[in-house]
């Protein structure tokens, strides 16, 4: 189990990283984190060309709270739960950092690595798509932004071209009187989780739900978005009642594979439980926010 | 393809070294082959199981997920470094041995050095913090409940023994 030979190429700049990537294309693949891809390489899953290791560019790890929440690729999940100022202002993301993988992995995994993997299992994708982020893509050619539900198109895969490197994510302010809740269920911390459930519940001056966001991990292809089914509470009152058949029209919305841990029957069944409970204290917490 | 070796100066546990290594060199090979520092173990080699934990400039990470490249200029600390030049354990690895915190001890050093960091970084944790920071290692010999005992033990230790 070792990686198949390769070109390893340090990049000086962004500039470089990015003439590097447009010249090897798809034989050439970005180095941050490691995470995910040298356990891929160790496997040979992954036989990368050559390798552009981006780590000494700084300008990528940048967190920007002054507006919009926006994240360099190249930041750390360690960094983040080390910094007060973000947890604070990202209370969702702050809730699911903790699920994700170990302490040893997070010292060193990044939020681009991990978004530009796309494993669906994983908690952040699911997040992004809640949050309605957006991703910057830069390249040589220049630059574009997507939206989480464009960026994410099928297991491990995404809309990156060959030339292109993840350079930024931004995740815009929630309105205000919004409470969010993560949870999920996981044989082990920071395993793979059976399913998460990201819920994101604003509130008028009344109490009524005015938006709710719902999305999920590891029960399908892509982190799903189950927004529109969760759709019936709006204008409503949260109660227990409404949530419990919101929960219900969620677990009919999602088709998750079931896997050696679970079966798609109980990956539904633990999606509505979380469904119900995340929703229930992203309203709680809405509710104090106001 | 030609073999792309690179040049490669780093510390471990204060000493120097410089190496010319392949660019595929996982970094946990490169401390057991190259540098012969062999109580760095190496159990999956895809970032699972935490035996190959070290740490760099401080931080717990698996050795088996980096490349030996890029470890150039960092400052690393492994199980070696951990005893005294004269023998004499550390609190942590005293206190595993009198809670028999390891019975095949393959898990141990990863274990060893996860730990070292966290007690730096919470000097007076509760069982459950100790649990969630030893999520990263597995051990198949123990249950985790005496290792859990000796890093609850070797922090009273340590901040018993601190200034």
């Amino acid at each position: 189990m070792k990686p198949a030979p390769f070109k390893y190429i340090r990049a000086s700049s962004l500039d470089h990283a990015l003439s590097v990537k447009a010249e090897y294309g798809d034989e050439a693949r970005f180095l941050a984190g490691g995470q995910s891809l040298i356990p891929s390489m160790n496997f040979r899953l992954a036989r990368p060309a050559v390798l552009i290791d981006i780590n000494g560019l700084a300008e990528l790890a940048s967190v920007d709270l002054s507006g919009e929440t926006r994240l360099g690729a190249l930041t750390r999940y360690a960094s983040l739960e080390r910094n007060g100022a973000f947890l604070k202002a990202c209370p969702l993301i702050a809730e699911a950092l903790p699920h994700i993988a170990h302490p040893q992995i997070r010292n060193r995994g990044t939020i681009g690595g991990n978004l530009s993997h796309a494993d669906p299992a994983s908690e952040l994708p699911a997040v992004a798509l809640a949050m309605q982020a957006r991703i910057r893509l830069k390249s040589s050619r220049g630059e574009r932004e997507l939206g989480a539900s464009e960026f994410f198109v099928g297991i491990l895969t995404t809309d990156i071209g060959p030339d292109e490197m993840l350079a930024e994510i931004v995740f815009p302010p929630p309105p205000p009187s919004t409470g969010t809740c993560f949870m999920e269920v996981a044989r082990r911390r920071g395993d793979f989780a059976l399913a998460g459930v990201v819920a994101i519940v604003s509130l008028d001056e009344e109490g009524c739900c005015t938006s709710i966001r719902v999305a999920l991990c590891g029960v399908g292809d892509t982190p799903v978005d189950a927004s529109a089914a969760a759709a019936s509470l709006i204008r409503q009152r949260c109660t227990d009642q409404a949530i419990e058949a919101v929960a219900a029209d969620v677990q009919r919305a999602i088709a998750p594979p079931g896997n050696v841990h679970a079966s798609a029957d109980y990956q539904r069944h633990v999606a509505g439980v979380l469904t119900r409970r995340t929703i229930a204290a992203a309203h709680q917490r809405a509710a104090h926010a106001a | 393809m030609q073999p792309d070796r690179h040049e490669l100066a780093l510390c471990v546990n204060g000493t120097p070294y410089q190496r010319t290594v392949e660019a595929r060199m996982l970094l946990s090979d490169f401390l057991r082959h190259e540098l012969r520092l062999a109580g760095t173990h190496v159990g999956c080699e895809h970032g699972v199981c935490g035996a190959c934990t070290i740490l760099i400039d401080g931080a717990p990470v698996r050795s088996c997920l980096m490349f030996a490249v890029q470890a150039n200029g960092c400052e690393l600390s492994t199980i070696e470094g951990l005893a005294a030049a004269s023998g004499d354990l550390d609190p942590l690895q005293q206190a595993m041995h009198e809670h028999h915190g390891l019975q095949c001890g393959y898990c141990t050093p990863g274990i060893l050095m996860t730990m070292t960091a966290f007690l730096k970084e919470n000097p007076a944790p509760t069982e459950d913090e100790v649990r969630e920071a030893l999520s990263g290692n597995l051990c198949r010999c123990t249950g985790y409940q005496n290792i859990v005992d000796a890093v609850l033990a070797a922090a009273a230790n340590l901040r018993a023994a601190a200034p």
